[in-house]
Parts: C-alpha cells; sequence; structure tokens
C-alpha cells in the first residue's frame, strides 16, 4: 500500500507538471483576470526556466496593459505579504509547482 | 570790432598799474615791443569790416555724395557771444500746440537750431522735463510728440490670478498574504483535480436522467391536481347535500301525508332545481336518464328558435350534487336531442340543430365527441329532433330529422356508418315534374321511439301530425298511418308495459294515447296550452305525465282517473317560463322538467301518484308488468267494447 502510495503521487506529479494554472486567489474583474492569467501563461512559456526573466516580461507588459507599478513575484517557495490596490491582485500557481503573485500598486 | 592787438593782456590790470603808479607818467609793459622813431610814425590804416577774423576762408567738407572732400567758400561767420535763455512766453501762441510752456520754449529752441546747424543744436530732451506745476487744475492737454502725433495707450482689466491646489484620494488598497510553497500548491492540484472527476460524473448522470427528471417534473404537478380534485369533489357533495340536507330527506323519505285526505289528487313536491351559469340563455332541449346509475341524468341545451340559434351545451348531473354539473360539454351548435345508451352508459348520443350527429364517450376527459358525423357521412341537413340507441348491445342508434331521413348509425372503430333506415316520403304517389323526374317530398319527422319489446318495429311522429308506424326491414314503406294531431308531433312514446299502446303530444294543446290497431285515438286530454313532452311512468302503465308552455305539469293516472288529470301543478316561478321536456326517473319516484331557462327542476310525486292497484282481501297479488298489462287492457276493453271494431291480440 505504502509502494503503491508512493507511486501514485509520483504520477500525479508527473501528470501535474504539465498541467493547467489554477488562480489561488483574485480580485480582478473577469476581463483583466483573464488578459492577466493568458499573459503568465505565454510568458512561463517563453522563458521556462528563468524566473526573472518570466516576471520582468509579465510586469513590463502589465505596466504597458493597465498602467504603471506592477509587482510580480514568481517562485516556488515564499511567503508574502503586500498591499495592493484594490482588485489588482491575482495569485496563481501553474505547471504543478510555481507560483506567480502579481500585484499593482504605486 | 577787430583790434589788431597781438598779445591777449589782461586790461584791467594795465589799467590799474597806470592809475597807481604815476599819473603822468608813461608805464610801458615788459613785453612791448621796442620800436624805431620811423617805425612809430608810420601809418598803418585799419578798416572794420563784418567779417568774423576768426572764421576761416573756406571749408573743405567731405561730401558723401562725390566720394571727395570739396570746398565751400560760403562760411558761417556768426560768433555766437551770448546765449540767454528766457522763460517769457507769447500770449498769442498758437493753440493748436497746446504744450505746457517750458515744453514749448525748449521744443521751439530745439527746433531752431534743428533748422539753422545740426552741430548746434543742444538737445534738452525738453520733454523728459517735468511740466509746471499748476495752481489751478487745467485739463491735461493732449500731449504730441516730435512728429505732432499723440499716443493712446490703454490698459485692460487682466483677471485676478488665483491659486489652486488639490490632492485626489488615493486608490484603495488592500493588503494580502500568502504563502507559496511545494505542498500548498501539491493540496490545491488535487482539490481541483477531484472537482473535475465529480463533475464529469455528474453531467453524465444529468444527461441520461434528463428525460426522467422531465417527466417526473410534468406529472407531479397534474398528479397533485388530481388527487385534489378527487377529494374536492367528495367535499363538494358534502357541502351541497348538507347545505341541502332537507331536499334530500324529503327526496327519500318524504311522503306527502296529505294525499290521504285527497282522494284521487296528488301533488308534485320540488326537489332540486339544478342550474347552470352558462346555460341560463339556453333553453332545454332533451332531458335522459341514465339506466346504469338512477342518479344521474343528461340535459341537452340549444334553442327552439329558429332565427335565435347559438351554442349548446350538454350537461350531466347527478341528483347527489345538484349545484354544478358533473360533465359539461360545449357545443357549436344546440343540442336539440340526447340519449344515453341504457348498457354502456358512458355513451351519449347527441342530435344537433345543424343536423350532425355526434357520439360523446363520457369516459373521455375531452371536451371533443368521439365520433361526429360529417357532411360527407350522411350528416342530416335539418335539425336532428331525436337520437334513440338500440336496445341490443351493438352499438347502434337512430336519428330523425326534419329531412325526412331516419338514418340508423353505427360506430366502428374509427367513423360514424349511416345507412338510411326509412325516407319519411309525404306520401308515395309518384307525381311526374315536366321532365319525368319523380319528386318526392319528405315528410319532416319529429320524433319516433322504438317498440320495448318488438325491436324492428318503432313510430315516427311528423310535423304534418301524422304519426307512422314503421318497420326496419321495410325501409320504402309504411306499416300504418294515424292523422294524429293538427300541429307537429311532437312526442311519440310507447307503453313501456303494454305492447299496443302508444302516447302521443302536439302543440295543438292535445294528449292522444292510441292503440296501434285502431286509427282513433284510444284518449284524448285537451290541456289548454301547447303540450311539450308527454312520458310514461316507468312504474306503471296508466301513469303518465305531460309538460306544457304555461308552465304546468300534469300527471294522469287512467286507472284513477280517465279524463282528468290527478295532478296539475305549476313547477316553475315566472310564469312565462315554458316547460319543455320531462322524464321520469327509471328508479325513484322523481321526475325531472326542462324549461327554457336553461334548468332543470326535480320533483317527487307524491304517494297518489304512484299508486299500484290495491288487489282484494285474499288474493294473491298479481304484480309486475302483467298486472300492468291487465290493467291496461282493461281500460282499454271499455273503449272498444261500444266500438265493435276488430281486436288484435
Amino acid at each position: 500500500m505504502a509502494e503503491t502510495g508512493e507511486a501514485d503521487p509520483e504520477e500525479v506529479v508527473k501528470k501535474l507538471a504539465y498541467s493547467f494554472p489554477i488562480v489561488r486567489h483574485t480580485d480582478m474583474p473577469e476581463e483583466m483576470k483573464e488578459e492577466a492569467i493568458a499573459l503568465c501563461i505565454s510568458a512561463f512559456e517563453k522563458c521556462s526556466n528563468n524566473n526573472e526573466n518570466t516576471a520582468k516580461m509579465v510586469k513590463d507588459s502589465m505596466d504597458k496593459m493597465f498602467g504603471t507599478a506592477w509587482h510580480v513575484v514568481i517562485g516556488e517557495s515564499f511567503g508574502f505579504g503586500v498591499t495592493h490596490e484594490a482588485k489588482n491582485l491575482l495569485y496563481m500557481f501553474y505547471g504543478g509547482s510555481l507560483a506567480i503573485c502579481i500585484w499593482k500598486c504605486c | 570790432m577787430s583790434k589788431d592787438q597781438a598779445p591777449a593782456k589782461s586790461y584791467k590790470t594795465t589799467n590799474k598799474k597806470k592809475e597807481d603808479d604815476d599819473p603822468g607818467k608813461l608805464i610801458k609793459p615788459a613785453d612791448q615791443l621796442e620800436l624805431t622813431e620811423a617805425e612809430l610814425k608810420e601809418e598803418i590804416t585799419r578798416t572794420l569790416t563784418a567779417k568774423n577774423p576768426h572764421a576761416p576762408h573756406n571749408i573743405a567738407n567731405y561730401k558723401f555724395h562725390e566720394g571727395a572732400y570739396k570746398l565751400t567758400t560760403v562760411v558761417n561767420h556768426m560768433a555766437v557771444h551770448l546765449v540767454l535763455e528766457g522763460c517769457l512766453e507769447y500770449q498769442d501762441f498758437d493753440d493748436s500746440q497746446s504744450v505746457t510752456p517750458t515744453e514749448e520754449l525748449t521744443e521751439d529752441a530745439t527746433r531752431e537750431e534743428g533748422e539753422e546747424s545740426d552741430e548746434e543744436l543742444s538737445f534738452d530732451g525738453g520733454e523728459e522735463e517735468e511740466p509746471a506745476e499748476d495752481d489751478i487744475p487745467i485739463p491735461e492737454p493732449k500731449c504730441t510728440n516730435q512728429f505732432n502725433f499723440i499716443e493712446r495707450a490703454s490698459q485692460t482689466i487682466n483677471n485676478p490670478l488665483q491659486g489652486r491646489s488639490c490632492q485626489t484620494v488615493p486608490p484603495p488598497r488592500c493588503n494580502y498574504y500568502a504563502t507559496a510553497c511545494q505542498w500548498n500548491i501539491y493540496d490545491v492540484y488535487m482539490a481541483e483535480l477531484q472537482k473535475q472527476e465529480v463533475q464529469k460524473q455528474k453531467q453524465k448522470e444529468k444527461e441520461s436522467d434528463k428525460n426522467k427528471k422531465k417527466m417526473m417534473l410534468i406529472e407531479t404537478p397534474s398528479d397533485d391536481i388530481t388527487q385534489v380534485s378527487k377529494s374536492a369533489k367528495l367535499l363538494e357533495r358534502m357541502v351541497n347535500q348538507n347545505s341541502y340536507s332537507e331536499v334530500a330527506q324529503d327526496f327519500k323519505y318524504f311522503e306527502d301525508a296529505a294525499d290521504e285526505f285527497r282522494e284521487q289528487e296528488g301533488t308534485v313536491l320540488p326537489l332540486w332545481k339544478f342550474q347552470y351559469d352558462k346555460a341560463k340563455m339556453m333553453c332545454v332541449t332533451a332531458l335522459c336518464w341514465n339506466f346504469m346509475y338512477p342518479d344521474f341524468f343528461g340535459v341537452g341545451l340549444g334553442s327552439y328558435d329558429f332565427s335565435k340559434q347559438g351554442r349548446g351545451m350538454l350537461l350531466f348531473y347527478t341528483l347527489k350534487n345538484s349545484t354544478y354539473p358533473e360533465y359539461i360539454f360545449p357545443t357549436g351548435c344546440g343540442v336539440m336531442s340526447l340519449d344515453i345508451h341504457k348498457r354502456h352508459s358512458y355513451l351519449v348520443a347527441v342530435g344537433f340543430y345543424d343536423g350532425c350527429v355526434c357520439v360523446y364517450n363520457l369516459k373521455n376527459k375531452a371536451q371533443d365527441p368521439d365520433y361526429k358525423s360529417t357532411v360527407n357521412n350522411g350528416k342530416h341537413i335539418d335539425p336532428v329532433w331525436q337520437v334513440r340507441w338500440q336496445n341490443d348491445n351493438s352499438l347502434n342508434f337512430y336519428s330523425v330529422s326534419s329531412d325526412g331521413r331516419v338514418v340508423s348509425w353505427t360506430l366502428t372503430k374509427n367513423e360514424l356508418v349511416f345507412s338510411d333506415a326509412i325516407r319519411l316520403a309525404l306520401d308515395y304517389t309518384v307525381s311526374e315534374g315536366p321532365e319525368g323526374i319523380q319528386d318526392l317530398t319528405n315528410a319532416s319527422g319529429t320524433s319516433f321511439d322504438f317498440h320495448p319489446q318488438i325491436d324492428d318495429l318503432f313510430i315516427v311522429g311528423t310535423e304534418e301530425g301524422k304519426i307512422h308506424k314503421c318497420s326496419k326491414n321495410y325501409s320504402s314503406q309504411y306499416l300504418n298511418t294515424y292523422d294524429a294531431h293538427n300541429m307537429a308531433v311532437d312526442t311519440v312514446k310507447w307503453n313501456p308495459y303494454h305492447s299496443k299502446v302508444f302516447i302521443s303530444c302536439s302543440s295543438d294543446w292535445t294528449v292522444k294515447i292510441w292503440d296501434q290497431d285502431y286509427s282513433a285515438p284510444m284518449f284524448t286530454f285537451e290541456l289548454n296550452a301547447s303540450v311539450g313532452d308527454v312520458a310514461w311512468g316507468p312504474y306503471s302503465s296508466t301513469v303518465f305525465a305531460a309538460v306544457t308552455t304555461e308552465g304546468l305539469v300534469h300527471v294522469f293516472d287512467l286507472a284513477i282517473n280517465k279524463y282528468q288529470a290527478i295532478c296539475q301543478q305549476p313547477v316553475v316561478n315566472k310564469k312565462k317560463t315554458r316547460l319543455t321536456h320531462i322524464e321520469f326517473n327509471p328508479a325513484n319516484p322523481v321526475v325531472i322538467v326542462g324549461d327554457d331557462r336553461g334548468s332543470v327542476i326535480s320533483l317527487k310525486l307524491s304517494p297518489n301518484l304512484r299508486k299500484k292497484p290495491k288487489g282484494k282481501k285474499g288474493r294473491d297479488l298479481v304484480e309486475g308488468p302483467e298486472a300492468e298489462v291487465a290493467k291496461m287492457e282493461k281500460l282499454l276493453s271499455l273503449l272498444r267494447q261500444p266500438e265493435q271494431s276488430i281486436v288484435f291480440k
């Protein structure tokens, strides 16, 4: 049972590696949210290994689209506490192990 | 004046020296020339001219035109020794040049100097001098400049500048705290996967269950209603019976005690009145009891008026619920006749004013008849005055109409099949038309009745007042004809017991009882009003009832009184109401009477009206149909004897 138990999470992890984005928390309006998610996914796929470039890409695009002073954090293990402008926060997971947090604040 | 003095000496000093030292002594200056006497005696001529000795003889100026120096011999010889500027002004000075005094002078001065020579201008800038201060305020004179032009200047009001500042409210901010770590991410993904699986399962179930669910939804509301309807129906009946409890008691148990004192007369006690709102405008044109359920009867509603034909209605009442009909069938055309099958009591044959014949099935909940005759299907052209089911088990009924046809209808699976049973001809003598065409006119049948025992025998009453005895087997000829009435025969009915006796009534105010063998009526009763309907009492061969347009119900019992009705009673409130039909209840001593206002009144017959012959003491009472037949026969034989006519049995 234990072996199968160990095998299953590995399989699941493998499955999750190529899996979908999950929004953990957001208070963005629908359109903004969809655009942001699409943007994140495309950025992730472009710069797959480099979190800094991904974050930079996302931040620049968000600044252009929605106004200045966006902040983007990408990582696998971090804690954060942010003050953000209302209705301008997106916190989501991607690729089974990555977490990305985007917020706007001047 | 020019003096020939070479050295410039101070004159005054020499003068003083002379006076101070010696009055007669000649003083010689130090630098005086020492001259000889010869030279001293020399005469030197001196001339005074106006020429300036200091002025040059000629001046060389650079002429720019020629680009060279040129001599000018004309030399200015004026020498200015003293200049004094005055502060006086001419009074007659030109007014146009209204300038301040000092400015004027300076301007004049400058102008004059300017005209003479450019070099000697002393440009004081007089314009800049302050104007003289005057004690008396003089309106400011116009100030012209050197070119005699006046400058004008003005300054508009500049709006005062105002400083404004504002600070916007910063957009609302929230705080958010979270931890991103691998186990959180994993948990979230697992939860999401589970959700998706559950949803997939649900969708599968939904697709399969959609149909089932729809059916359920449709059924449940109707089930609820039907369940409620049954109990509602029961309640309705209970309420009605409670509110009309006295009537119900009367119906069952009341026997008019006063009948003991009335020797031969009886009364009819009104019980329930059956009315339906929508039927108020219509006339009761047909009544029929249901044999299987003796409390159930059908009412056909329409109109007898030729010009006022509207809609009709078919109502079915039960005595248990007197306030509302059990079944309601609205029809497009007025109902003229109605018959409920004796055995299959859910089948109702209906004849309409437009000649149509229908069969309704009370088991169906639809409002449409099961079968309907159409134009192609042998529909009558004129109103169908009577329909009658056959007494046998077959689904067969007959109809008679004003178009002179008696038609037999059979119910097959899908439709009505008709066959003309007989055509009522006015007379059978063929009258040839102009081109040899047989011209057969039809009589108009208004009522008919089948013989209760002999199946194929029936009598037909016509509008001409004749009654024809016909057989189903012979479609072209009558068996017998009776000249019954002067006007249309409204009803003909066989006696339920005696096989030879039938009764007829007509609008000529009479009711006649016939023996089929005799061409003259056995009994004739004048009722003083047009008789709408007549019916035999099912419990006795000698009892019959008739209704008239005066609103009276006449009940006769021939065994008691051969000449008069034993009961004559007005039944309706308003005198203008005409009674149209009457029917005896097969089981109870109740009759229903229909009027022309769409209401049906039920009446209970008092005991006197339903007397059975009293058996003599000691003899066995012979009851049953034979007794009735015997009773009738006895009556008839009394009539026949004086006639001495052939008696058939």
